[in-house]
């Protein structure tokens, strides 16, 4: 573990330099510690893939008191490893026109629509970390066979609920915005709702799970009680 | 009481110290972009600093008020005028029923605050009434303001208003280098890339914001191209893409991101990087931590002091 003070009001924990399932639970161990510890001094929270930056008031604590902090939550348990796993369902239409780069991805890949959808959903993805903007999630677990670089010039405008990939990384655009992300899908389930509470469905350590959905199911679903966050 | 949006200006948002706790959702802070400013105006009209208080960047707004309402405006200089009559900066004032204050181009300084007896009544979004305009959320209908918007003010009883001592502002307006601390991977430079990076002025590029500002200057870059794992960011730090000109993240920055952080804003100079017009040079000076949480301090001391009563 490697603590460095990264602005006069936070510190970042660094506990490794590599993405992996292991380092990750060491990150949401001192996450939830640090959660659970509600301590008004400290303002936000950021987990990466390997690390914790944790922004404070720096006039109520120190980078050394809070360092301090780190090593003694660091020795406790993670809280909410006893949980039972939790693994969302987010329901996806694959479909040409809901995500035009489809085609691209299966020419790169050398494989069938089919292939491609029932590779994307059959693993159970990690959620790494949420960053970007809100509600977006940084996934871990995407086939190797479906890693397709970006697009060379970003999109102005996608919708919200557009399912991605991007390199190695795959993941969903939660509200209206540009990006360069290889469109395969959308799912009709709200993924960011800023007045619900929480306001993401996604949280940092959930697990998660894709499911094809047709076209008259997406038509169906969106917009419905169930779509949106309670 | 109604206060209507007769111009909405260049960029206008309701806005007030931020919303915390969010990040780990990818929720940055947002907020004003000179809380100093921000907060002056506030408490120039007896409001709790925290209070919801427009936000005008490079031209301000015109609006027509219902009501006699007390109002200050503090930040970027401007030219403000209610009818015929010039209004005064940094000093709270009435403003009759049926007046329309109009306010114009910032001659200096980016970013000019509009603080109303009581606050803006606007709908806390994640215990904020910060406009985050990316997301569409916060403020006034998560978006910026238009003409014809009605803006609503919170029911409130007669608060005090306060006054500054005669000149207590004047050091604000000094140009001097901002100051900053060493980012999260200052490690990852050579000694010469911080040589560059306090040895030449940089020029703010037009294409700067609420979320980042680019600057155009020495080219700085890491000893080798490594790859980073993504990381947090904090308000304030100075990441350097791989074309090596340098961007100061700002509030509303994205909470997390890829590229290696040399440097980082100091809190206490945050307000100054809220004032930044595109175009303007800007200076980076290395202080350390105890430094600039011992300068955090002393503003904070200096904001008590400033006041008459």
């Amino acid at each position: 573990m490697k603590i460095v003070p990264a602005s006069d009001s936070s510190l970042l924990v660094v506990l490794g330099n590599v993405i992996s399932p292991a380092l990750h639970k060491q990150v949401m161990a001192l996450f939830h510690a640090f959660q659970a510890w509600h301590d008004p001094r400290i303002r936000n929270l950021h987990p990466g893939y390997a690390s914790l930056l944790i922004d404070f008031d720096p006039l109520r604590l120190t980078h050394d008191e809070l360092s301090s902090l780190v090593h003694q939550l660091a020795l406790a348990n993670d809280p909410a490893v006893d949980r039972p796993a939790n693994v969302v369902i987010i329901p996806v239409c694959y479909d040409l026109e809901l995500g035009p780069d489809l085609l691209d991805v299966a020419q790169h890949a050398g494989l069938s629509l089919d292939e491609v959808v029932r590779q994307h959903s059959s693993p159970t993805y990690l959620v790494y970390f949420l960053g970007f903007s809100p509600g977006f999630v940084y996934l871990g677990g995407l086939p190797e066979a479906l890693h397709t670089p970006r697009l060379a010039t970003p999109r102005p405008s996608i919708v919200g609920g557009s399912v991605g990939i991007a390199g190695s990384q795959t993941g969903i655009y939660p509200v209206d915005s540009p990006g360069g992300w290889r469109l395969i899908g959308r799912t009709p389930v709200c993924m960011f709702d800023p007045e619900a509470t929480p306001p993401t469905r996604l949280q940092p350590g959930d697990r998660m799970k894709f499911s094809p959905i047709d076209r008259a199911t997406f038509e169906d679903m969106q917009g419905r009680t169930e779509a949106r966050l309670p | 009481m109604t206060i209507r949006v007769a111009k909405p200006g260049f960029f206008t948002t309701v806005q007030d110290l931020g919303r915390y706790g969010y990040a780990h959702l990818g929720i940055s802070p947002g907020g004003a972009a000179d809380p100093l400013s921000f907060r002056i105006a506030n408490l120039l009209v007896g409001n709790d600093e925290n209070a919801p208080a427009l936000e005008m960047t490079l031209l301000g707004a015109t609006l027509e008020f219902e009501k006699s309402t007390v109002v200050a405006l503090t930040g970027a200089s401007c030219e403000c005028k209610a009818g015929l009559d010039n209004v005064p900066a940094n000093a709270a004032f009435d403003l009759p029923a049926g007046a329309v204050l109009q306010c114009g181009s910032m001659m200096s300084g980016a970013r000019c605050y509009l603080a109303v007896q009581g606050g803006f009544d606007v709908p806390l979004v994640m215990g904020s009434a910060s406009t985050f305009v990316p997301g569409h959320f916060g403020g006034f209908e998560g978006r910026r303001l238009q003409k014809g918007d009605g803006l609503q003010v919170r029911q409130h009883g007669p608060f005090r208003v306060r006054s500054l001592r005669p000149g207590s502002l004047d050091a604000l307006g000094v140009p001097r280098p901002l100051r900053v601390t060493k980012g999260s991977q200052h490690d990852w430079f050579a000694p010469e890339a911080f040589e560059r990076l306090f040895s030449t002025a940089y020029i703010v590029s037009e294409q700067s914001d609420r979320t980042g500002l680019r600057l155009k200057g020495e080219i700085v870059r890491p000893r080798e191209q490594l790859e980073l794992l993504t990381d947090g960011i904090p308000l304030g730090a100075i990441q350097v893409p791989q074309d090596g000109q340098p961007i100061i993240l700002f509030v509303d920055q994205q909470t997390t991101g890829g590229y290696p952080k040399i440097a980082n804003v100091i809190a206490a100079d945050v307000h100054r990087v809220g004032q930044l017009r595109p175009r303007d040079e800007v200076r980076l000076v290395e202080v350390s931590i105890a430094e600039a949480v011992q300068a955090l301090g002393e503003q904070e001391r200096w904001l008590r002091e400033i006041f008459v009563s």
